[in-house]
């Protein structure tokens, strides 16, 4: 039933689109995070309208499938934009925009966790709130956000996996060319499973170091 | 030091505060008691802006408190809380040093020096390093005093300090208290220490359905209570 030998010369091939997944996973992530820190701001503040964009973004990018959204990125846009879109830095935004959807009710619920008390000891301290939110809240809210965190960004890891829609040649892309090429797809995708199930075993595992030196301070 | 014109307080079609006027001298230890439920602690935090009246004035040493000039003015109201509200991933010295810093722009030196003498005041200097869930109750409530004090604050505002605690610790925290009242410091205390109301305070403030009841010396109003609402409160609680 299995037969590696056809599929051996391609692991190489494969194994190189670790390198484009990190791409998309990384920066999206890093898109995510500004836009999530960003968003959950406006959700905690005071500022109506502000609030309302924050919560109407929500829900619609957790309302409508991230596939849809990817699409929409790299074949719809063009239309509007007059240009095409690369396959990279559509995922990048689509994952980017998404997952700032996420992250920004990860940050919110973080946020809130932390007691009241301690706001309102740094209010009666005179401490103005954005020195409050840096110094005080958003520290302790870390803690509670971390572990959300990275489990949202073990998710991304996996998820990416979609940009195969869109030609990215990312590990799931390559493992089905290599499937096409040699009429044989049960090895190539067998050996895509091991190295997203490897990437998601590194990624909880510096969740965990990263938890435990976190609670150090407790 | 501290004027309050008519102060009234809702939450939702809750009235709290019914209309409540005093005045406050500097040097003045004031306790404020009552059943729970009169709000004794909204009255309390509505000094501090901590709840924003509904309607009424106060002024803090002449000024007018409004939504501006609110920060300006906390600087000068130490505030310490029931559950102490240390910042937990600070050290007790950090914790002392970072209002300080932060918001009067004291240089580290000058914070460290003040700190440290007010941790020595309340008997916590060997502390300093410690983080606030290796204190007892009663240590954490003293931190949370020096860290008002490190301030310089001009009046100091307690709400129920000892009520969190276990009774083994209030002693020790109605004792710098104490010796805070003793060095002049103009303080408000709600309080159910009934026994420290009556040594510490010069004045009580009795309140009891979000009005003002009676506002006479402990000794006037422990022994000879004018109202039937204060004696009934006393006769369960003495």
């Amino acid at each position: 039933m299995f037969d590696f030998s056809k599929v051996i010369p391609s692991i190489p091939y494969i194994l190189e689109g670790i390198g484009i997944t990190l791409q998309i996973v990384i920066f999206a992530t890093i898109i995510g995070l500004v836009l999530g820190i960003l968003l959950a701001l406006c959700k905690i503040g005071s500022i109506k309208p502000l609030k309302w964009f924050a919560e109407f973004y929500t829900s619609i990018f957790r309302g409508t499938p991230l596939v849809l959204q990817l699409m929409l990125i790299y074949y719809a846009m063009p239309q509007i934009l007059g240009f095409n879109i690369e396959p990279m830095p559509a995922a990048i935004i689509a994952f980017g925009l998404n997952s700032g959807a996420y992250i920004s009710e990860i940050i919110r619920a973080g946020i809130n966790a932390v007691d009241k008390g301690q706001q309102e000891a740094a209010k009666a301290l005179g401490v103005p709130y954005s020195k409050m939110m840096k110094d005080i809240i958003l520290p302790q809210a870390m803690k509670n956000i971390l572990p959300s965190l990275m489990n949202e960004f073990i998710t991304l890891n996996k998820e990416s996996a979609i940009v195969t829609v869109i030609g990215a040649l990312d590990i799931m892309r390559r493992a089905y060319v290599v499937g096409g090429d040699t009429f044989r797809y049960l090895e190539p995708l067998l050996i895509a499973g091991i190295i997203y199930y490897i990437m998601t075993l590194v990624l909880t595992f510096l969740g965990k170091m990263i938890e435990k030196r976190m609670r150090r301070s407790d | 030091m501290i004027k309050i014109e008519n102060l009234k307080k809702s939450f939702g079609k809750n009235e709290v505060l019914k209309g409540i006027s005093t005045e406050i001298k500097e040097k003045e230890v004031i306790a404020v008691i009552g059943p729970s439920g009169s709000g004794k602690s909204t009255f309390l935090r509505c000094i501090n802006r901590l709840e924003e009246p509904t309607s009424g004035k106060i002024t803090v040493g002449g000024t007018l408190i409004t939504d501006k000039n609110v920060l300006k003015v906390r600087e000068n109201l130490g505030m310490v809380f029931q559950n102490f509200n240390l910042f937990p991933h600070k050290t007790v010295l950090e914790n002392l040093i970072y209002a300080p810093m932060n918001v009067k722009g004291v240089s580290k030196n000058k914070a460290i020096e003040k700190a440290e003498d007010l941790l020595r005041q309340v008997g916590l200097f060997e502390k300093r390093n410690e983080y606030p869930n290796r204190l007892s109750g009663g240590q954490k409530q003293r931190v949370a005093i020096a860290r008002a004090l490190a301030m310089n604050p001009t009046v100091m505002l307690f709400d129920e300090p000892t009520s969190a605690l276990d009774p083994e610790m209030v002693k020790e925290v109605l004792n710098v208290m104490k010796s805070l009242a003793e060095s002049g410091m103009t303080m408000i205390i709600v309080t159910h220490e009934m026994g420290f109301a009556r040594e510490v305070a010069d004045r009580v403030l009795f309140l009891e359905g979000g009005y003002l009841v009676e506002d006479a010396a402990p000794e006037v109003f422990f022994n000879s209570p004018k109202s039937d609402r204060a004696r009934a409160f006393l006769d369960k609680v003495l």
